[in-house]
């Protein structure tokens, strides 16, 4: 009886964080797919997961810090994050005039990013769940031979100060997911792990896996092109880094 | 006697091996440039195009720090066309860079907080991997430091190299940086810095409003804008470079593609040296010279006469219909030794005939049609006179190119006196004129054609675009002709 009566409670408990604190989330069917890097052959599987509908906001974000002091601008361990952390911040727990709480959190570390998703009970998306999502328009879950579905990522890196804008101002995909490309970049646990070394040209040579796709000229050009962008800006990344163009959502295991 | 003999050997021999000795300091000293000492530490000064930093002189090698920032703006691509530029140091081309042989450059890159990507630089200065490219990839919000020792005189060309490396470069992420050899490059009047790129935008040339880059044009090589520093016009106008009479003038140009390679030719100028590929081999008298993708070449040039010289790349359509023109306008005392000018007694007219020379069946053709057609006739011959011979200039739509040929479109100029127009086809025009508003100061020639031709291309020229529709006939033609 006891335990039943403890259960409730802990049921109730956890229902309570999900309304109040915790972001909706949607589950994303697990699957196979093909990465920009690879070949028929290399077919990455992905287990079923639940991810944020949107990015983390400043309001959330500023939550965060308040529960956590810890991560409060001039607090942060200088490990953790460089100078520009949560620099356009009027102060440790004040967002400044012209940044709305809806809008995306950016200038995050991956330090930083990684915790707050780990004291949600969530963690951050590897590349390959993040990407399976990403490879999504409004309709298709894979995309990405869409002319414009790549056009829309390309004019993107045209639009100034899309880290202005608001959650949910670009489209919900076919996971009713928000704001995967048009807002801003967004961490991945192993941001890391596809080695560019910013000498793409020498690339070429020691990663054939990775850019083999590339030097082909033919109709997936267009899909590389608006890809490599994202490997691109990973590979120039270090996990203190914090970038104004750069924030993070979270993601769960499914059960 | 012996002794005279072995003397004579000895010493023929130690003067061979002097002279050895001597070949081989002099190979030491032309190749060791990384032995150059360094005295002293200065702020690099970088300038936008088409400007140069003040030339080394005879400056010992020091420390040069270099600070470039990179950022992704938008700019203008011609009247009324936007484009999303990602720049070194704000402008395209990049900054200016100058240096001299034996310079150890501490270089820094700094990518704006407000750009989405990450970026890099490859100076084809430096000597070592990558050209700098993997010691600078830099993320927004960040800088890197690297530095290099400028070991070969030359003009180089400087770009990103972040994947896709080709956008970037297509965005504009290209300049010179200029290496002079010890003691610098001889003493000139005037120095510019000039730059070409290709574009390639989703709309096709002049249609309006913000042009996102095109990935397809780009790797099909079908370029809708070829362009000196970036803009349609950044060399034209009041924009256009100036000399006086006398002077000699040096361009460093560059080619940062992605694609074309430039035929770099100015109207009406001769080179009188040119650094072959910005190297060190100089070739005179040169009247084209080119200048590949990712290449450069110095030129200079005395400007003997006055007058508007036309910078081109001479794979001419894209001079005239893309944006490859920019001007040199050179004040001073006429030469008439050097060049007449247009000598009013020596206009010549049409009617003379010798020049008109056509088949003789032709001829006959003319001679009965002197009459005037019906006006859809005249309208129709007239546009085919006019894509023959007006066409190159004024263009497709009597739009004109803004800044070189004014527009016949709409044209109040135009349509306010006929006479005068014809006059103009009849004997040519130099001299600045007022457009709708614009002032124009080109040359047109004098046309060689028939009465009837003339009649035909203006009835169509007044009766196309929103002109006034007069109809212009022979009779008028011979009028004006006869006045003159």
């Amino acid at each position: 009886m006891k335990t039943i009566l403890r259960l409730a409670i802990c049921i109730l408990f956890i229902n309570s964080i999900y309304t109040n604190c915790q972001s909706k989330m949607v589950l994303i069917k697990g699957g196979e797919y093909i990465p920009l890097y690879g070949r028929d052959s290399m077919k990455v599987s992905i287990n079923s997961f639940h991810m944020d509908v949107y990015p983390v906001t400043n309001k959330e974000y500023l939550a965060f810090v308040k529960k956590y002091p810890k991560w409060q601008r001039s607090k942060a361990i200088k490990l953790f994050v460089d100078k520009s952390y949560l620099r356009a911040w009027k102060s440790d727990t004040l967002l400044n005039s012209n940044q709305k709480p809806n809008s995306p959190i950016t200038n995050v570390s991956w330090f930083a990013a990684k915790n707050y998703c780990e004291c949600q009970g969530k963690r951050l998306p590897t590349v390959d769940e993040w990407e399976y999502v990403a490879m999504a328009d409004q309709k298709m879950p894979d995309a990405r031979k869409l002319k414009t579905y790549n056009e829309f990522i390309l004019s993107w890196y045209e639009k100034p100060k899309t880290y202005n804008q608001t959650i949910g101002s670009t489209f919900k995909n076919y996971w009713k997911v928000y704001d995967l490309h048009g807002l801003v970049w967004e961490w991945t646990s192993d941001f890391n792990s596809v080695l560019i070394s910013g000498e793409s040209r020498k690339d070429v040579d020691t990663d054939n896996d990775l850019f083999c796709g590339s030097a082909a000229v033919n109709a997936t050009d267009l899909m590389n092109y608006a890809a490599f962008m994202r490997y691109a800006i990973r590979g120039s990344l270090k996990a203190k880094y914090t970038m104004k163009n750069l924030g993070f959502r979270c993601v769960k295991d499914d059960k | 006697m012996k002794h005279l003999k072995i003397l004579i050997f000895v010493f023929m021999s130690s003067l061979l091996l002097i002279n050895c000795n001597k070949e081989e300091k002099k190979a030491d000293t032309v190749v060791d440039n990384t032995t150059i000492y360094i005295k002293g530490t200065i702020d690099a000064e970088l300038t936008a195009p088409p400007f140069v930093p003040a030339p080394v002189g005879d400056r010992p090698a020091k420390k040069l720090i270099v600070n470039m920032e990179i950022l992704e703006k938008e700019g203008t691509m011609t009247d009324g066309v936007k484009y999303m530029y990602w720049t070194f140091g704000g402008s395209v081309p990049g900054s200016f860079i100058r240096t001299r042989v034996g310079d150890e450059v501490e270089f820094t890159l700094s990518n704006h907080p407000d750009n989405k990507l990450p970026h890099n630089i490859d100076l084809h200065a430096v000597t070592g991997p990558g050209g700098g490219a993997t010691s600078s990839f830099v993320a927004p919000g960040h800088k890197k430091t690297f530095s290099f020792k400028t070991l070969n005189p030359g003009l180089y060309v400087y770009h990103c190299a972040t994947a896709p490396v080709g956008m970037h470069i297509a965005n504009g992420m290209y300049g010179l940086i200029l290496v002079e050899p010890e003691g610098g490059l001889p003493k000139v009047d005037k120095e510019y810095y000039i730059m070409q790129g290709d574009f390639y935008t989703k709309g096709e040339n002049g249609e309006k409003g913000l042009q996102p880059f095109d990935m397809k044009k780009a790797v099909d090589e079908d370029a809708d804008y070829v362009v000196f520093n970036g803009k349609v016009g950044a060399l034209t106008g009041d924009n256009a470079i100036t000399a006086n009479v006398g002077e000699t003038v040096r361009l460093f140009v560059g080619n940062g593609g992605p694609n074309l390679t430039s035929s770099f030719h100015v109207i009406g100028e001769i080179f009188d040296n040119v650094h072959v590929e910005g190297g060190s081999m100089i070739n005179k008298d040169v009247q084209t010279t080119s200048i590949p993708a990712g290449g450069a070449a110095i030129v200079d040039f005395k400007v003997d006469v006055p007058g508007t010289f036309i910078l081109v790349d001479h794979a001419i359509f894209r001079a005239f219909n893309k944006g490859a023109l920019g001007m040199l306008k050179v004040t001073g005392e006429e030469k008439k030794r050097v060049y007449s000018g247009v000598k009013q007694e020596g206009i010549y007219h049409p009617e003379g005939g010798t020049i008109q020379t056509m088949p003789d069946n032709n001829k006959k053709k003319v001679a009965v049609t002197l009459k005037d057609k019906p006006l859809a006739q005249k309208i129709k011959d007239g546009k085919q006179v006019y894509m023959n011979t007006c066409f190159a200039c004024h263009q497709a739509e009597g739009q004109g190119i803004p800044n070189a040929f004014p527009p016949l479109a709409k044209s109040d100029y135009l349509n306010a006196d006929v006479k005068r127009a014809i006059g103009i086809v009849l004997n040519g025009k130099t001299g600045e004129i007022t457009v709708n508003g614009k002032k124009y100061n080109s040359v047109m020639t004098k046309q060689t054609l028939t009465d009837e031709e003339v009649a035909d291309v203006m009835t169509y020229i007044y009766n196309s675009w929103g002109n006034n529709k007069t109809n212009v006939t022979i009779n008028k033609v011979k009028e004006v002709k006869s006045s003159h």
